[in-house]
């Protein structure tokens, strides 16, 4: 058979969402829920808050299938930005009164502005954390095999690189590299904003 | 990468190796904030060219080199700041690594998730309620299938089930299951007029869609084992969720009309609707199996599709009952009544989720069961039921409670096995 590329199921499961087919929303969540679901475990460090952003994740696309653009890149990174943006939507839910304050009652906001700022300023820090770990999830998930098997083997079984080339049965130059290269890419998620990640209302410099 | 560390590494390939200074004391407590640039006095130590160095960081940064090179890297951090500079973003790339595997996703999730967005948005083409249970057990098997390594592919299973008297076993593997799972679908697709992934290469020739297979489940499963040049692989999970996805939407668009069309499995025949039933309690059952292989806990399916897959079994009893008795392995008719009139019944009460009472009519699979008929009563649990209904316990072992005339109830109970096959 003819596999569906991309973005061509892209555009099909974008057209059958659209269409209203119940089915489509099946074989839509049977790809992409544990990612989505994975994400927003990560960013919240919380079961159950997963399972509602999970759900409003998927509530979202089957309403509004078309917000989808395949210019903007893959249904893939397009889920994973819904999952973003919900999740930091919950994190600064969660957070306790004297921030919501200063959102909502402008003057009394202004008075203790200087909790508020580091309020604000924690908050931020948190929102960052959380998403350079479920960016860097992100990253281990989709970098090629041969890196995250080198990664996995170092990190989680412990074996050095000598032992890693064994197991890989590649060359200790390459157990090296390939340790190395996973690493740069992974360091890309404290550098890298996740694009279209920034909440409106929330830009404000003190 | 940056491109100044390119120019760095061949700068150094020119130049030769540097020298590097002595190892630090505690490289546990190494602080790279404070790692001062300017190259530090000169000591012996292994002759570690900065390509080299620079090569080790990432197996330095996870702790995996040996403490001369451990030595010799931090050394040389000491001196070379481009170094120092990534050595720092690969540490903490390695604070963003973790142990704890992804939690497997809770299974029910799936239809709470589904029904908030149906509830949020209707559907215009929905899932038929008959074919719910087989979207829900196809894609818990898929999520199983999804965690399992690809040595438990090869994993030996061996299937269950009841013929005559007794029960029999076949070995395969979990791929082989999922083989078989896929190939006897393919009933269902070929009724539908879908191709028959399970007929393998031949498509886009003129054959009919499933034409090479025989009908009957077991033939079918065993014409496709035995075709197969080598053993099956995890390659065979895609056509086999490739195919139970075609089976959903092609039966969202059919819609209700296509409920009462009929599926042949040679010498029977169901009518789709509950054709997917059975398709779906043949899905639990064999994911059972191969959560059982691969030492995985699987549930049981959700209170309402339980029942469903009772309320099929229970359907199906009083036909296997007269073919039991035409074989001369069930006691004869006593009393026969009219058509769809009340006859002598048994009364299945099943406990638990799922569960209910049924009425089996014991003479005639044309009479109507019925309570003020019923001359016995069986009580069990649903899911002890369907492993009766599935092979996997004997008539005689299956803890039912039971009252009244001994026979009906032996004999609907070894229906009940009856109904099983690979």
């Amino acid at each position: 058979m003819a596999k569906d590329t991309p973005p061509r199921w892209d555009r099909r499961m974008q057209q059958r969402l659209a269409r209203g087919e119940a089915a489509a929303l099946g074989e839509f969540y049977d790809r992409f829920a544990s990612l989505v679901h994975s994400q927003a475990h990560r960013m919240l460090d919380d079961e159950s808050a997963a399972d509602l952003v999970t759900r409003e994740v998927f509530g979202y696309v089957w309403e509004n299938p078309d917000a989808y653009d395949p210019k903007q890149g893959s249904m893939r990174s397009w889920v994973v930005r819904l999952t973003h943006r919900q999740s930091v939507r919950r994190l600064r839910a969660a957070e306790p009164s004297p921030f919501a304050r200063g959102e909502d009652g402008g003057e009394e906001g202004e008075q203790d502005g200087g909790e508020d700022t580091a309020a604000r300023q924690e908050l931020e820090e948190r929102v960052r954390r959380a998403t350079a770990a479920a960016r860097a999830d992100y990253i281990v998930a989709s970098m090629p095999a041969p890196l995250r098997a080198a990664l996995e083997l170092a990190y989680i079984q412990r074996r050095d690189y000598r032992q890693t080339a064994t197991d890989l049965g590649v060359t200790e130059d390459e157990a090296r590299r390939r340790l190395r290269l996973g690493l740069q890419l992974l360091s890309t998620a404290n550098t890298r904003p996740l694009e279209g990640s920034a909440p409106p209302g929330y830009g404000r410099t003190p | 990468m940056t491109g100044d560390d390119d120019a760095n590494g061949r700068d150094d390939e020119v130049r030769g190796p540097r020298r590097v200074p002595g190892p630090r004391a505690a490289a546990d407590d190494f602080d790279l904030g404070a790692v001062p640039t300017a190259p530090g006095p000169t000591a012996p130590a292994p002759a570690l060219s900065h390509r080299v160095l620079k090569a080790l960081l990432g197996a330095w940064a996870l702790a995996a080199c040996s403490a001369e090179e451990t030595e010799a890297v931090e050394a040389h951090l000491t001196e070379c700041a481009a170094c120092a500079d990534e050595a720092l973003r690969l540490r903490d790339a390695v604070g963003l690594l973790h142990t704890d595997r992804s939690l497997d996703l809770d299974p029910l999730l799936r239809s709470r998730v589904l029904e908030s967005c149906l509830s949020r948005r209707p559907a215009r083409i929905p899932v038929p309620s008959w074919a719910v249970p087989y979207d829900a057990e196809t894609a818990r098997l898929d999520a199983l299938l999804r965690d399992i390594g690809s040595s438990e592919w090869h994993a030996p299973v061996r299937l269950r089930w009841f013929e005559g008297e007794r029960q029999v076993n076949r070995k395969t593997t979990v791929a082989g299951v999922i083989g078989h799972l896929m190939t006897v679908d393919g009933l269902v697709s070929t009724a539908l007029g879908l191709d028959d992934p399970a007929a393998g290469g031949r498509r886009g020739s003129d054959t009919a869609p499933g034409s090479e297979l025989p009908l009957s489940p077991t033939l079918r499963t065993e014409t496709y084992w035995s075709a197969a040049r080598r053993p099956a692989t995890r390659a065979v999970r895609e056509p086999w969720r490739d195919q139970s996805h075609a089976l959903i939407r092609t039966v969202s668009f059919a819609g209700r009309g296509a409920a009462e069309l009929s599926v042949s499995y040679g010498d029977f025949a169901l009518p789709l609707q509950d054709a997917l039933l059975d398709r779906a309690f043949e899905c639990w059952v064999h994911g059972g199996d191969i959560a059982d292989a691969v030492d995985y806990p699987y549930e049981a399916p959700s209170a309402a599709h339980l029942h469903r897959m009772i309320d099929l079994a229970a359907r199906l009893l009083p036909a296997a009952l007269a073919g039991r008795r035409r074989a001369g392995l069930a006691a004869p008719a006593r009393h026969l009544v009219r058509a769809g009139s009340p006859g002598r019944s048994l009364h299945l009460e099943i406990e638990g989720s799922g569960g209910g009472n049924w009425y089996i009519a014991l003479d005639s699979p044309a009479a109507l069961g019925s309570p003020d008929h019923a001359v016995a009563q069986v009580a069990l649990d649903g899911t002890e039921f369907c492993r009766l209904v599935a092979g996997h316990v004997s008539p005689v072992d299956a803890a039912a409670g039971q009252e009244g005339d001994r026979e009906a109830i032996r004999d609907v109970l070894f229906a009940a096995a009856s109904l099983s096959r690979l």
